[in-house]
């Protein structure tokens, strides 16, 4: 890390998501992410990390909204901004990959058109200019025969296909920030590793920022400098991806280290269950966000059917 | 196969029904109206008269040539004015939800309870009888069936991922609409407008037999059943042959609507090709 930091592409103070105004579900999330960086959030189903993505898209549900806090993207106040101008942002200066590349293209268009729709969107081109910049986006995603693709319809390509469009897509106006929920969840593993390194490759070389929401600790390691545990609507601990591998604060964040599946260790009971979190972590623990130094118990050595 | 007959036979009949009221002017052998002879009245189908004559003797053949004209123009103009009325509620509603989308349920449900019949039946007594009135009583009445369909299509559809993706690409909401939805639910809008213009023509000849559509001498199809009624025993003909026309056009709008929806399936046109 240098001594001076550049300043955050975004930067999320005390970002607080409530049901309604009652039910809290974040409860006071804060973190920055600097131009060009990989920053991870990992944590179980439920904790809040696709609402905070979603909180920054501007693009919550109701009930769903952001009840506190504050949100900066590149010198935008995003609850403040006008929905008009934060649309603009969308898809321009911020996007987003989802999980669900088999639903997320318009089965009625072909996908060159769909990618081309980008730039009359937000650059002003005519049609014919954005169907060439549509080919030029499929090869820079490595679809091969670029030209032959961009006439196809959405169910001719298979999934890991289908996502490196979702990829041209969102990065075709070369955004400051890629939001990534879960990109790679819906595909297998060795498509898996391409669509990543696809999304690295290319964010690195654009200098984009991104945001990586996954459940996945393999992933993670892999992609991101910094990482946010995030447990019950809390940013429970963050650090260098390193560090955190290496030595994780909190115990939650142990409890989901010891929760990975490892090579060769089959026996039930050594390595502790996502489900058995419950019990691994203690409840006092989860949901704080100072990392408390309190010994985990052990995983359950009995074993649950 | 089933699906490429469906389409030929129907785009094939429409077509001929077109085309006879196109040159209506060209082949009809007599004047609609004015070739009236009380002398050759209600002669049967075959010699100079192709499908026989009517009370006063006008030649039926003629009669429903030009009455194409009115049945097409009504049934299909009549039908878009629907469509677009259905589809633009029906769309909004369905994508903006809230006191909108309560306003348009409602405003179908009232007209889902009002017999459409009756309802064009009352604006065509404020109009008058006449074409135009005709085009704008049907056309304001038949909208409640695309409208529930528009609308429970872009429900499902604005869940669905690529609307979500388009959302956060910056598509603006009429964007959505007009880009992610429209196309999408095209296929069943147009089965149901198609299915409307088979409706419509036959609710134009409903009106022309109760007397308020299109004016007597003028032919219509309506009209000319209504004329054949007090015949329907001597010149069985002069209710058949309209009676038939109608059956063929409305039969022909249908099987062209189901033949279109399985055409504009992307999934069905790669599986053929």
């Amino acid at each position: 890390m240098n001594d001076i930091l550049p300043d955050p592409v975004l930067s999320v103070r005390d970002l607080q998501i409530g049901i309604g105004n009652k039910l809290k579900i974040v409860h006071g999330v804060s973190f920055d992410i600097l131009p060009g960086e990989t920053y991870g959030l990992v944590g179980e189903s439920g904790s809040g990390k696709s609402v905070t993505g979603l909180s920054i898209m501007g693009l919550l549900k109701r009930p769903l909204n952001v009840t506190g806090g504050a949100l900066h993207f590149l010198g935008h106040d995003l609850r403040r901004i006008r929905p008009r101008d934060h649309r603009r942002l969308r898809g321009d200066r911020m996007a987003m990959v989802f999980q669900e590349p088999m639903t997320a293209l318009n089965p009625l268009a072909p996908i060159g058109r769909q990618i081309a729709e980008m730039f009359v969107i937000h650059r002003g081109m005519d049609w014919s200019e954005a169907k060439a910049k549509a080919v030029e986006a499929l090869e820079s995603v490595r679809v091969p025969s670029p030209e032959e693709r961009a006439r196809a319809y959405p169910h001719q390509l298979s999934g890991g296909m289908r996502q490196r469009v979702m990829v041209a897509m969102a990065l075709a106006c070369r955004p400051d920030l890629l939001i990534a929920d879960e990109p790679t969840t819906a595909l297998d593993v060795t498509v898996q590793a391409g669509v990543l390194e696809l999304i690295a490759d290319l964010c690195t070389a654009e200098g984009t920022a991104v945001l990586l929401i996954s459940h996945d600790l393999g992933v993670i390691a892999n992609m991101c400098q910094r990482v946010g545990v995030m447990d019950r609507g809390r940013l429970v601990e963050e650090q260098d991806t390193k560090a955190l591998f290496e030595n994780p604060m909190h115990p939650y964040t142990r409890g989901l280290l010891a929760a990975r599946p490892r090579l060769g260790s089959r026996v039930p009971g050594e390595r502790g269950r996502l489900i058995e979190l419950e019990q691994m972590v203690a409840d006092e623990d989860r949901g704080h966000d100072v990392p408390t130094l309190v010994t985990p118990r052990g995983p359950r050595k009995e074993v649950t059917a | 196969m089933q699906l490429r007959f469906n389409l030929t036979l129907g785009a094939a009949l429409v077509i001929a029904v077109l085309l006879g009221a196109l040159t209506a002017g060209w082949i009809a052998p007599f004047d609609p109206v004015m070739d009236a002879d009380l002398m050759s009245s209600e002669l049967p189908p075959g010699g100079e008269y192709l499908l026989g004559t009517d009370g006063q003797g006008r030649d039926i053949w003629s009669r429903i040539l030009y009455g194409a004209r009115v049945s097409l123009a009504v049934g299909v103009i009549s039908q878009i004015i629907n469509s677009c009325i259905g589809t633009a509620l029906g769309i909004s509603a369905g994508y903006f939800g809230g006191w909108w989308d309560d306003l348009v349920n409602g405003l179908t449900n009232v007209m889902l309870a009002i017999p459409s019949l009756v309802f064009a039946l009352a604006i065509m007594a404020v109009l008058g009888p006449g074409l135009a009135s005709l085009l704008i009583a049907l056309g304001l009445t038949n909208w409640s069936w695309t409208c529930r369909i528009a609308r429970s299509s872009t429900l499902s559809l604005k869940s669905q991922g690529f609307v979500q993706a388009a959302k956060t690409a910056g598509f603006s909401d009429l964007n959505i609409m007009r880009t992610q939805i429209l196309p999408n639910i095209l296929g069943p809008v147009l089965v149901i407008g198609t299915l409307g213009i088979g409706t419509a023509i036959l609710a134009e000849a409903a009106l022309s037999f109760l007397g308020i559509g299109i004016k007597p001498p003028q032919p219509s199809w309506g009209n000319m059943l209504s004329d054949a009624r007090e015949l329907i025993r001597a010149a069985p003909w002069a209710a058949i042959f309209p009676g038939l026309a109608i059956f063929v056009t409305v039969l022909g709008f249908n099987l062209l609507g189901d033949g279109l929806r399985d055409r504009l399936d992307p999934h069905m046109r790669t599986r053929k090709a």
